[in-house]
């Protein structure tokens, strides 16, 4: 009974001081910032790109910080991996999938004095952030350079999953390229995978075989713009420059910029100034970045460096008002003058033009 | 090119690392030795197959190269199992694993870099031909002596004194030894053989199919090759016809989207298992029990004991 109490005191003390160490933040000396990648770091795309970021922290703060990553963690068994980081003194943990979202959001509530981001997912909490990037901007872009490009009149996309992140892309590059080639037809493969590049690669394939001539991806490999390289069509990179894939095909690649986000957040913490927000970064931002774009003619990338500008300085809106559901009806404008940030978020329709089905 | 021709060298494509690997793994079976370590040695025989390929630029030594990784793969495997008579399930997944890890060694410095394609072999005239002539004369040589491969296994299974000491050996090591059969050393030049075959899966996948190293390209495909050997019964033939039959199956999921058939895309992806599980009820329900499966398979062997 007595060592009950005793115990119970002690923890009591413990939590206070815990408590009133979350709501003090103190600069610190030297950070150990961790880092959870769904994939392995030689993906050329997603977590590669994480990994980036990391490399940049190590750069900008030299001594003062220490960084461990752990690759290709399957989002179902994430938990452990998680908190053997929380556990080994991490300041800030980085978690880089959708999928870590709720082993994250269990492991922060566990581990109050150690900061978490997580990204692309919604679910926030004192000690954990949020943060995700608006490659919807870039893919209107491309959608536009795949209008003006495209010989046959279709243009193909590589998906991964049927989920909003990937429909919002999907539906983002075709009324870009809609508003540059009004009759412009879209084809839908869905790999059921972010990385089997044999797949991927067959994927594209079978999209070239039926007549598709620019073909965009939302999977992990360069294998696809590498099947459009093999067949004398053209593409773009995902997540990372993958132009030494395709020299000739590559227009453009989305780059996912997530170093000056790191940094920053690693500053934030260093200077005891860190506090739980959710950031939804795009061009504006760095944070979606074009690659120069090639192998096209001069007024086609005329017009991609204007709508990116566009895009940019907030002008355009890939998802701007009236925005038509597959059945011609108009979708709500919830935001100003354009989709609102949830209905994008969210998003589980595909906008009229479209002539196939969401996989349900 | 027709879209059909381009749907049948698609296939071809997808079935010829399924058909090279399985059939390694019937042959090392059929001895008697369950080895699951396919996914390691295709991974294995990807990495090292491309680090030489890339560092020699020659696609002839990078195959070279991934067929001797598979097979030394295959030998650490041998020694755990025939030389300490050690569990074979155990074995082989820890085989996979290490395989798994140590290709992404291997391979980390070749991330990123590419080779150029393959050229298919083009016999003038024949290649030509509408509608066949490019599946038949115009493949890559992994396709022909894929092909060879299963012809020859076939043969030397059931036509030579050779192969019929390596059955018996599978279906009973205990009587295999009584009658003076080197039980471990047919065991062991089987299980080189089989890691030499996914050894060369692997270098097809990293050469001819992808033509770039990432780590975890395999992607499963070697489990796909175990599990088409048991589909398959233990025989050559029908491993062919289940590599052909899993491509075709995974090509045309893709295709069929493509073409907006409006069939959810889960439940496509999911066909090829889905006709493994059907074929293997349909067999089992012809022969009504556990079909094929050499006697002594997945069992140690300790002589004299």
């Amino acid at each position: 009974m007595f060592s009950r109490t005793i115990f119970g005191v002690l923890a009591g003390a413990a939590a206070l001081a815990v408590a009133a160490g979350g709501a003090v933040a103190q600069p610190k000396d030297k950070v150990k910032v961790g880092f959870i990648y769904v994939g392995p770091v030689g993906d050329h795309g997603w977590s590669y790109q994480h990994d980036q970021g990391r490399l940049a922290i190590e750069k900008a703060f030299g001594d003062k910080v220490e960084t461990t990553y752990v690759e290709s963690v399957p989002e179902a068994d994430s938990e452990r991996a998680i908190e053997q980081l929380a556990r080994t003194g991490h300041d800030l943990i980085f978690t880089t999938s959708f999928g870590f979202m709720e082993p994250t959001l269990k492991v922060a509530k566990k581990y109050p004095n150690v900061k978490f981001e997580h990204a692309t997912g919604f679910k926030r909490a004192p000690n954990l952030s949020t943060y995700a990037a608006k490659f919807h901007e870039g893919r209107y872009i491309i959608g536009q350079i795949a209008g003006k490009m495209t010989k046959t009149g279709t243009i193909g996309y590589v998906g991964a999953f049927p989920i909003p992140e990937v429909i919002a892309g999907i539906n983002s590059y075709f009324l870009g390229a809609q508003s540059v080639n009004p009759n412009v037809k879209l084809k839908v493969v869905w790999a059921n995978t972010w990385y089997d590049p044999a797949k991927e690669g067959d994927a594209a394939k079978a999209l070239l075989d039926q007549g598709v001539d620019v073909l965009a991806q939302h999977t992990d490999s360069p294998a696809p713009i590498q099947a459009a390289e093999a067949r004398g069509k053209v593409g773009f990179g995902q997540a990372s420059d993958m132009e030494r894939f395709a020299p000739k095909a590559q227009l453009t690649a989305i780059v996912d910029n997530w170093s000056d986000y790191y940094v920053a957040r690693t500053k934030a913490v260093l200077d005891g100034t860190w506090k739980s927000e959710d950031t939804w970064g795009g061009l504006a931002s760095n944070m979606v970045v074009m690659t120069p774009y090639k192998n096209m003619p001069d007024d086609v990338k005329k017009m991609a460096q204007e709508t990116e500008a566009a895009i940019r300085s907030g002008q355009l809106n890939p998802f701007k008002c009236p925005v038509y559901g597959q059945d011609g009806k108009e979708i709500e404008c919830k935001g100003n003058g354009a989709l609102s940030d949830e209905q994008v978020l969210g998003m589980n329709f595909y906008v009229k033009g479209i002539e196939d089905k969401i996989p349900q | 090119m027709t879209t059909f021709e381009a749907i049948l060298l698609t296939i071809v494509t997808a079935s010829t690392p399924l058909l090279i690997a399985a059939m390694g793994e019937l042959v090392a079976e059929r001895s008697g030795v369950l080895n699951l370590g396919v996914e390691g040695m295709m991974a294995m025989g990807a990495a090292c197959s491309f680090a030489a390929a890339v560092t020699f630029d020659s696609t002839l030594l990078g195959v070279f190269t991934g067929i001797l990784a598979g097979a030394l793969m295959a030998s650490l495997f041998a020694l755990v199992v025939l030389g300490f008579a050690a569990n074979q399930v155990g074995s082989g997944l820890a085989l996979t694993i290490f395989g798994l890890g140590l290709s992404g060694l291997i391979g980390a410095p070749f991330v990123g870099a590419r080779r150029d394609p393959v050229a298919p072999i083009e016999v003038p005239g024949l290649s030509d031909l509408p509608y066949f002539g490019r599946l038949f004369f115009g493949q890559d040589l992994f396709v022909y002596a894929s092909i060879a491969l299963t012809i020859v296994v076939a043969l030397y299974l059931v036509r030579t004194r050779s192969g019929l000491r390596l059955r018996s050996v599978g279906e009973n090591h205990g009587s295999a030894h009584a009658l003076g059969l080197p039980v471990r050393r047919i065991r062991f030049l089987a299980i080189i053989f089989g890691g030499a075959c996914a050894g060369l899966a692997g270098a097809y996948l990293a050469l001819v199919y992808t033509r770039f190293w990432s780590p975890g390209m395999i992607a499963g495909r070697g489990w796909i090759a175990l599990a088409l050997v048991v589909f398959a019964a233990w025989r050559p033939a029908w491993v062919l016809v289940g590599a052909y039959i899993f491509g075709a199956a995974t090509v045309l999921q893709l295709h069929a989207q493509a073409a907006q058939f409006g069939v959810p895309s889960q439940l496509l992806s999911a066909v090829p298992y889905l006709a493994t599980i059907l074929a293997l009820l349909l067999l089992s329900l012809r022969h009504g029990r556990a079909i094929g499966a050499p006697g002594s398979l997945g069992a140690p062997f300790v002589p004299d004991r």
